[in-house]
Formats: structure tokens, sequence, C-alpha cells
């Protein structure tokens, strides 16, 4: 009971922090390679091209970033659990 | 425990987003400029190739290590992060730690294959910045976390100090680096060192809370390991037996 209170009170508060952050907030979230890079790489007339394989067209670039998030999860999630294996299974190889 | 792996998986899944950062995109740099850099990046991918052929023959431990780890740079350094003071998003690189892990050579290989997945499936990079974005993630992140962490324990740092310093100074390291590589390449007839100075600073509202965030992770991760399997740490030479 203890543990799940503690939970429900971190959710809130997390989510008041994401709401008030984000609605208060002045600034754009865009990456640092825009604000940075791309912004002096500009200004010296090298804009960035296209890429050779141009995934950033509507959804298909979420598409892909969640594909090789799943499939880097669960390579490092496979070579965890071969790394630290469960307790029990410590103590039989023990 | 196959429910927590579930978990851990999902949660990246669900964290992972288009997220664009220290890499140098496709095109910023003139042709010769990129050459150079591939010059520099490719000895150091051939050296990892050699260390990955002659240390997987000794521990057996090290291939699922390369394994995982290759995996959480290929993850964290495409996860962005809002970073609410400075209203942008940023990635850690995972590259300090990773060289503490399993050495700096090692650590060039595995960025070089992470960088080039992003450049080709993830509009993240490029194909012809990807030497340019080895060296300042890979080279630099690698061997100056590795060089910081072995610094501190010569000092007589506990372990988790210099996993936490490692984990911070390779971080902004990948950002200075980035910053020589494009003041280099694009200062014209300006002063290359105030262009360095001037994409430095730039990148220092995101990068200053996120390098110490790195640097957290760093010693939190290497903490975890002594605490739940110290004889990896020794089997993967970082710690001497009973050191951890």
């Amino acid at each position: 009971m203890k543990k799940i209170l503690l939970l429900a009170t971190l959710a809130v508060l997390l989510t008041a922090a994401a709401y008030f952050a984000l609605r208060h907030s002045q600034g754009s979230w865009s990456g640092v390679d825009e604000t940075v890079v791309e912004k002096y790489a500009r200004e010296a007339g090298r804009p960035p091209r296209k890429p050779l394989i141009d995934t950033d067209q509507g959804d298909l670039l979420l598409f892909c970033f969640t594909v090789a998030g799943t499939v880097g999860g669960f390579v490092g999630g496979y070579y965890f659990r071969e790394l630290f294996p469960p307790r029990d299974r410590e103590r039989e190889n023990v | 425990m196959k429910n927590r792996i579930l978990g851990v998986a999902l949660l990246w899944a669900l964290l992972v987003v288009p997220a664009h950062a220290m890499h140098i995109a496709e095109g910023i740099l003139p042709p010769q400029w990129a050459a150079l850099w591939y010059a520099v990046a490719i000895p150091f991918v051939a050296w990892g190739l050699r260390d990955l052929r002659v240390r997987s023959g000794r521990a057996p431990v090290f291939k699922p290590m390369v394994g995982m780890i290759g995996a959480a740079v290929f993850v964290i350094s495409m996860m962005p992060i809002p970073v609410p003071i400075a209203g942008t998003c940023s990635h850690p690189c995972g590259t300090g730690l990773a060289a503490i892990l399993m050495g700096p050579q090692l650590t060039v290989l595995v960025t070089s294959i992470a960088l080039l997945l992003q450049a080709l499936f993830l509009a993240h990079g490029g194909l012809t910045t990807l030497g340019v974005n080895t060296v300042s993630m890979g080279v630099t992140g690698a061997f100056v976390g590795y060089a910081v962490f072995h610094l501190a324990r010569r000092m007589g740092l506990p372990v988790w100090s210099a996993a936490f310093l490692a984990g911070i100074l390779s971080d902004w390291a990948t950002y200075a680096a980035t910053s020589f590589e494009l003041a280099s390449a694009l200062h014209g007839t300006g002063s290359m060192l105030k262009m360095f100075t001037a994409i430095a600073i730039a990148f220092v509202p995101t990068q200053l809370p996120l390098g110490i965030l790195e640097g957290v992770v760093s010693a939190g991760v290497y903490r975890f390991i002594a605490a739940r399997r110290p004889s990896l740490l020794e089997c993967l030479g970082v710690e001497e037996a009973g050191a951890a």
C-alpha cells in the first residue's frame, strides 16, 4: 500500500511539473543541432543536406525511432539477463 | 524477470523519439574536411575491431558486455532529453561509461556502428559526416572518459567519484570536439578561435546539466555493477580482485 501511495504521489508530482514546465516555458524544445550546429553552418553558407535515406517525412521518422528503440531495448535486455542472471539462477550455478 | 526486461524495453521504446543533438548533419562539412575526419576515425575503428577479436577470446563475458553496451550507446545517443533551463533538447552519449567498462578502442567501434545506423535510418547525422561524428563522440568521448577515470583512481578518488567525473568530462569533451570540428571547417576568413568559443558557449546551457546527469548515471551504473556482480569488473580488467 505504501509503495502504491508513493508511486501515485510521484506520478502526480511529475504530471504537475510537466504541465507547468510546458505551459509556461518559452523554449521551443528543439535539439541543439538546430539551435547551435545548423545555425552556425547556415551562417557559414553550409546548410545541411537531406540524408541519403530520408526518413524525416511525416510519422515515418517516429516509426523508425520507435523500432530502433524497441530493438535496442530488447538487445540490451537480452545481454543484461546474460550478464546479470536472476538471483535464483545465479545460486543454482554456484 | 522477463516482465522486467520487457518493461525496460518498452520504456526505452516510449522514451525514444526523434532527436538531433551533437550529430553533424549531412552536407555541413566541405568534402575535404569530411575526408580528413574519416582518415582520423578509421585507424581507431580498426584498432577497436582488433581489440574485439583479441579480447573476446580471453573472457567469455566480453561479447555479451559489448552487445549490452553497444545497444545502450545506440539508444542513449538518440534519446532527446529536454533541459528546462535552456528550453532545448539534447542527448547524452554514454561513451564515458562504455570506455570505463570495455576500453576506449571498443567504445569507438560500437559508437561508429551506432552512428552508422542512425545516419542510415534515422536521419540523424550523415554518411559524409560519419567520420567527424565518430571522432567527436567515439574517439574524444571515449578516450577522455577513460583517461579521467584512471587518472582519478590514481589520485586516490573513490571509484564512484572517478566514474562520475569520467561521465561528465567525456560528455563535455564530445561537445567541445564538435565545436572544434565545426569551427575548423567553417570559420572561413574569420577567427577560428572566436567561432570555436561562440559554438562551445552556445552548447553550455544544454550540455552543462546534461553532462552532470551523464556523470550521475555513469556513477550509478558502475555502482550497480560493483554491487551486483563485482567479478564482472575483474573479468573486464577494470578493477583488481577485491578492489570493487
